[in-house]
């Protein structure tokens, strides 16, 4: 019975977390954004400073109609929300917050590769999505969509391993166990190399050719109305959230700070993914999109041989201090 | 199902040996349960896979069956096996396939040419390679039982022990074949961009040949 119970809160505080923590990052994007172009951002819904602008949102599509074009494979198109949107709620279950049993959603035994692969799944949802749409400008997105995965899987890979490799262990929980600060220098390529890899794979900018506006209308995503649509909209700030949880606990040390790490591990850990997603935020507004043959050249050319020099360090490293 | 089985076998083969006599067929348990009707599923999925007329949902149920043997993998206690068939089969390889099928406009419904006149011939050796195989698995494992209860004996470190050190030679054998696959296929891709393309068109096949790669 006890042990019921505990699952089952776990469970909540995990999908409570998974429905506010994206909301929030929307909103602070709605701000941030604001203030870096010189204006103010939504000021009136809610009252202070339009803090209920994402409910607006939120409502306002829950009323739109929800159209499935005549010509698409229907049932495919139904689908594809949820395969690109669950994927990251699986993920949230297995990264740690603080060093205690009770802060983590479940342990799992190969946790980088549990979180990896899950977060390549929710990519079919998107490839689907393309497809299923029978709309020229959906089939580009999907294919650029895949061309992205399939560049960008490779470096975040190799980097993650360089951690698991320093750590000796490929649960997260471990990786962070085993930390140490001067793993900070000793990781910083292959933690930018997994930073950038992880916006790619999120179609975020200056990577977001796969839904590039200007172009092709939005891509995979643009047959999509009403919740449907909501539902690609918050798959992407859930894939920040657990984008910048990630990287916070596989290079930037999780829960371990300068001082009270004792009690206070997981201020660290939410402190360090608010400022990853600053981050991503900022990107957003600083760079222009890179074109399709850039986005494939900075990935085979750059990335892929600066996580495998990565991994040669760590592995030199690794085996001098033994 | 085979590597989980025998990686099951090579750690904790003797421990688990001894309880062998105290297990049958009969009364099965929830997870013995469970993982006849995975199977079962994984089957249907792998049928409709090859059966359907509809190219991009033959890949979806691709999806559906290559993710059942995840779960098979799980059950039996392979967790890392499990979510590195989750990553490599259906987060590259399947994306990569639906990838060549969006690039060749595979249309929404039937297609009328998704057929071919070796279908006897494919079922043929497909039964005859099933058969074989199972009949190879039943008879090398049926004396071997995983320990549920126990520490798992497909954890991350179990498997990388047994891979490192009682199969280091296939595993480094296997690494070269995928080395020189590798280097076989860069030959093949530039031995083409140089046979068709102008000397001055070279810069944008390069980056096309990049981006299917």
């Amino acid at each position: 019975m006890n042990d019921a119970l505990d699952v089952i809160l776990r469970l909540l505080i995990v999908f409570v977390v998974f429905l506010t923590f994206p909301l929030i990052i929307g909103q602070t994007e709605h701000k941030v954004m604001a203030h870096m172009q010189g204006r103010l951002g939504p000021m009136y819904a809610g009252g202070f400073h339009g803090w209920a602008q994402l409910i607006a949102d939120g409502v306002k599509f829950a009323q739109k109609e929800d159209v499935v074009p005549a010509g698409a494979d229907r049932r495919i198109f139904q689908l594809a929300p949820a395969v690109a949107l669950l994927p990251y709620l699986l993920v949230l279950l297995a990264i740690p917050i603080g060093p205690d049993e009770g802060a983590v959603g479940q342990v799992i035994d190969a946790g980088v590769f549990f979180v990896l692969a899950v977060m390549g799944v929710g990519v079919l949802g998107s490839l689907m999505a393309g497809w299923a749409s029978a709309n020229k400008f959906s089939l580009l997105g999907g294919l650029r969509t895949a061309a992205q995965l399939l560049a960008y899987e490779l470096p975040m890979l190799l980097t993650a391993a360089s951690v698991a490799m320093a750590a000796g262990t490929v649960s997260l929980p471990g990786i962070l166990d085993a930390f140490e600060w001067w793993w900070l220098p000793w990781q910083i390529v292959g933690a930018i190399v997994f930073f950038v890899a992880g916006l790619a794979e999120l179609q975020r900018p200056p990577f977001d050719m796969p839904v590039a506006d200007s172009e092709i209308i939005f891509g995979a995503y643009t047959e999509y109305t009403g919740l449907r649509f909501a539902l690609f909209l918050l798959a992407e700030y859930a894939g920040i959230v657990v984008l910048c949880g990630l990287t916070t606990v596989l290079f930037l040390g999780g829960w371990h700070g300068p001082w009270g790490a004792d009690g206070l591990g997981w201020v660290w850990t939410l402190l360090k993914t608010a400022v990853l997603a600053f981050l991503v935020i900022w990107l957003r507004v600083t760079y222009p999109r890179l074109r399709e043959d850039q986005l494939q050249k900075l990935s085979w050319t750059l990335l892929v041989p600066l996580s495998l020099a990565q991994i040669a360090l760590t592995g030199i490293v690794k085996v001098v201090i033994q | 199902m085979t590597l989980a089985a025998t990686t099951g076998l090579l750690t904790a083969g003797p421990a688990t040996k001894a309880a062998a006599e105290t297990h049958g067929f009969l009364s099965p348990t929830g997870v013995e349960i469970a993982f006849v009707l995975v199977g079962l599923v994984t089957f249907g999925a792998a049928i409709v896979t090859v059966t359907t007329r509809q190219l991009v949902h033959a890949a979806l149920w691709l999806v559906v069956t290559l993710g059942g043997l995840a779960v098979e993998y799980l059950l039996l206690t392979a967790e890392f096996i499990a979510w590195v068939q989750v990553l490599i089969y259906v987060g590259s390889v399947v994306v990569l396939l639906l990838f060549g099928l969006m690039l060749t406009k595979a249309p929404i419904g039937r297609s009328p040419d998704a057929d071919s006149g070796n279908r006897w011939a494919a079922l043929t050796v497909a039964v005859a390679a099933a058969a074989a195989l199972v009949w190879v698995v039943v008879d090398a494992f049926r004396t071997t039982w995983i320990d549920l209860d126990g520490p798992a004996a497909g954890s991350t470190e179990a498997t990388g022990a047994s891979l490192f050190q009682n199969w280091v030679l296939p595993f480094e054998a296997l690494s070269v074949l995928l080395l020189a696959a590798l280097v076989g296929a860069i030959v093949l891709s530039r031995k083409a961009k140089a046979e068709s393309a102008a000397p001055d068109a070279r810069g944008a096949t390069g980056r096309d040949t990049e981006g299917a790669r």
